[in-house]
């Protein structure tokens, strides 16, 4: 029917440092009076720099980065509440953006009053609130409270009725800032049904969140911010698995795949080193810094010291809970392929785990060596690894309670017919 | 291929005077935000839509008493306290209207920093919201008049001209002065204290007719001088020198074009700023 795109040009924004207008008063005058739109100076921030982007009608992109890359900055731009420095956006078709939901709710009105209110501050005309008036209230379940003042309802009831509200905006391009992360968890499973709605009916969404699961879910691409610059762009699952990278090569933040256990806090004082080191590895062989995302593979390469010749000798690595409460063994014991041959001196053993479906959350890796079905060396807490969301069963939601993520199916059994004799 | 429907996103550069065209399709927003201030102002009151005529009233007892027994003032030929409701009414709007829409953006901060709207949409509701009460203090007045027995002239035409040059006047101020709160919140702190000031400065408690002839000319570059002795001549038959009005009158013209120009520039920073 229509193009849309918007495409932005090479632009910036720049932010002034208020230590600026303090220690140099003067400048900060003229700059006050100018209204900021000066040549850089040395010291100045600039929050997003030559960002490139063409966004093609139907697209959903998901704008990652790790807090301060300038994802709310380039929000704020195309919602137009702030201006760029240099450069400009073109777009095509109705925009509305959702950075916050519940903007403008004034206490006194009643629910009925703000929805129109709210409604008019995100850009719908009132003959389309009219319209739309059922729906929004029935998606919010505020029901007969409809026309008590806002200031008695709940916190819940509010985010409820601000998101009723912005859900039932229909703008060809929308542009979300990870508003989803409010509500308890039935609200936000109808927020992501909406949000799924919304990709499924061919609008434009671009989406900013942390959230990678349903980043995964909903956006079929993505581009990465880094300090302000774009670091990547393309399908979303290649950015975030970008983005998780770059986290990892961060560097002193995390840990280093390389665990030495020589001499490891973890080992108590009853046991022999004999485990020397472990590395630690993840999908495609990708260095593990502590990291993971649920479902996705460990590799294990255990170095250990035999001090004597021996035939039967295990290794295993176990994974606990931060609290010390054993989550899983993985075993050489358990390797239907194992071989028993007589070996002496340093040892490699290699453990392939290939999926970790782990709840996201803190866990500790265990590693230990059995000689002749005594346990000889165990070094507890030999690694840190936390399960980050993502993914793993396609629709964006994940359980927070429990251990494990198991795989289910569900079918709605077809409606029984009364048999009349 | 251009659809209906496009906008570029570009830093602005300069003065630039108000988009008209994107104000009138912002109508309904603004049309919104009166109604709520409209409704919010005397929620939970007890006296609702009186206060919008005590302020002039409760002025006319006290400036009543003080200028017509204590210090005797004159009043061009109306009965004192006519003549004072009368000015009262008039400056109570300027002075509510200026007050309030001057503290508006700053008090809107969560909307400005979240969402995309003509700015100056803000101070203009407050204002347009008070007209209301303008209306009902119009009312009262009526009502004194006829207790006065005080008739009504045909100069009662030249009544809304006088209403819409304070409106153009108390809109300038405040799109200028809620524009400045936002980055130096003195003007929340001086405003009060300045108003006080220029109700003596403005003929509302006395006629400008009584002012010394050098007086009067400094009088005269304030721009509610007009309105009030026009609003005065026409509802009253006090006489008017056309002189001041056209003064006035450029006065307010031009403060409120600066207003327009000045809300326009400076709406780039307010989110950032405020």
């Amino acid at each position: 029917m229509y193009e849309l795109g918007a495409r932005v040009e090479a632009y910036g924004n720049l932010r002034e440092s208020l230590t600026q207008a303090l220690t140099t008063p003067w400048k900060a005058l003229r700059r006050a009076s100018s209204n900021g739109h000066q040549a850089a100076e040395d010291n100045t921030f600039w929050a997003l720099k030559d960002v490139d982007l063409d966004v093609e009608q139907g697209d959903t992109v998901a704008i990652i980065g790790s807090n301060g890359a300038g994802k709310s900055t380039l929000l704020k731009i195309l919602s137009r509440i702030t201006d760029p420095t240099k450069g400009s956006v073109k777009v095509r078709g109705r925009l509305a953006s959702l950075l916050e939901v519940g903007t403008g709710f004034h206490p006194e009105l009643t629910g009925r009053e703000n929805v129109y209110l709210n409604g008019s501050i995100l850009g719908m005309r009132k003959t389309e609130i009219s319209a739309k008036f059922n729906d929004i209230t029935n998606f919010a379940g505020i029901g007969r409270f409809l026309d008590t003042p806002v200031k008695r309802y709940s916190s819940g009831m509010k985010v409820r009725l601000a998101f009723a509200i912005a859900a039932h905006l229909e703008p060809e391009i929308l542009v979300v800032d990870e508003v989803l992360a409010v509500g308890d968890v039935a609200f936000q499973k109808k927020c992501l049904g909406k949000m799924a709605e919304a990709c499924a009916q061919a609008r434009t969404v671009l989406f900013v969140s942390h959230n990678l699961a349903a980043v995964e879910a909903f956006c079929s691409k993505a581009i990465v911010l880094q300090q302000g610059v774009v670091v990547f762009r393309g399908a979303a699952k290649e950015a975030i698995e970008y983005y998780l990278q770059s986290l990892s090569s961060e560097g002193s933040a995390l840990a280093s795949h390389i665990v030495e256990l020589s001499s490891a806090p973890g080992r108590s004082a009853k046991y022999r080193p004999l485990l020397k080191r472990v590395e630690l590895y993840t999908e495609n062989n990708r260095p593990f810094r502590g990291e993971l995302r649920v479902g996705a593979p460990l590799k294990a390469v255990i170095h250990f010291n035999l001090e004597e010749p021996c035939s039967h000798f295990d290794a295993c690595i176990a994974i606990d809970t931060s609290s010390g409460q054993r989550i899983c063994t993985a075993h050489s014991a358990y390797e239907p392929d194992r071989v028993h041959e007589e070996r002496t001196g340093e040892q490699v053993f290699v453990c392939d785990i290939p999926s970790i479906p782990l709840v996201p959350g803190e866990y500790k890796i265990g590693v230990g060596l059995d000689v002749a079905s005594d346990e000889v060396d165990w070094v507890d807490d030999a690694a840190r690894l936390n399960v980050l969301r993502a993914d793993y069963y396609g629709t964006g939601i994940m359980p927070v309670r429990g251990t494990f993520l198991v795989q289910n199916r569900w079918r709605l059994e077809p409606e029984r017919q009364e048999v009349n004799a | 291929m251009d659809s209906t429907y496009q906008m570029v996103i570009e830093p602005r550069k300069g003065w630039q005077p108000v988009d008209f065209r994107e104000l009138w399709a912002y109508r309904e927003l603004l049309g919104f935000l009166v109604w709520r201030d409209i409704k919010v102002r005397y929620k939970q009151t007890l006296l609702g839509g009186l206060w919008a005529i005590l302020q002039p009233l409760i002025g006319m007892v006290v400036f009543g008493v003080l200028f017509s027994r204590v210090a005797a003032v004159g009043s061009d030929g109306s009965p004192y306290p006519l003549f004072v409701f009368a000015g009262l009414t008039l400056w109570s709007f300027f002075q509510n209207g200026v007050s309030l829409s001057s503290n508006s953006l700053i008090g809107s901060e969560e909307m400005i920093r979240r969402i995309y709207f003509p700015r100056i949409i803000v101070p203009l509701a407050q204002i347009v919201a008070l007209l209301l009460d303008l209306v009902i203090s119009l009312v009262f007045l009526a009502g004194l008049m006829l207790y006065y027995r005080w008739p009504l002239s045909l100069n009662v035409v030249w009544l809304p001209f006088f209403l819409f040059g304070s409106c153009l006047a108390t809109a300038g101020f405040g799109f200028i002065l809620s524009t400045l709160n936002v980055r130096y919140r003195d003007v929340k702190y001086a405003l009060p204290f300045f108003t006080q000031m220029l109700l003596f400065l403005t003929p509302v408690l006395y006629p400008i007719s009584h002012v010394p002839d050098r007086l009067r000319v400094f009088l005269s570059l304030n721009p509610m001088a007009g309105m009030v002795e026009g609003f005065r001549y026409a509802l009253l038959g006090s006489p008017l020198s056309w002189h001041l009005v056209a003064m006035s009158f450029t006065g307010a013209i031009a403060m409120f074009v600066a207003g327009l120009f000045f809300v326009r520039r400076m709406e780039i920073s307010f989110a950032d700023v405020i």
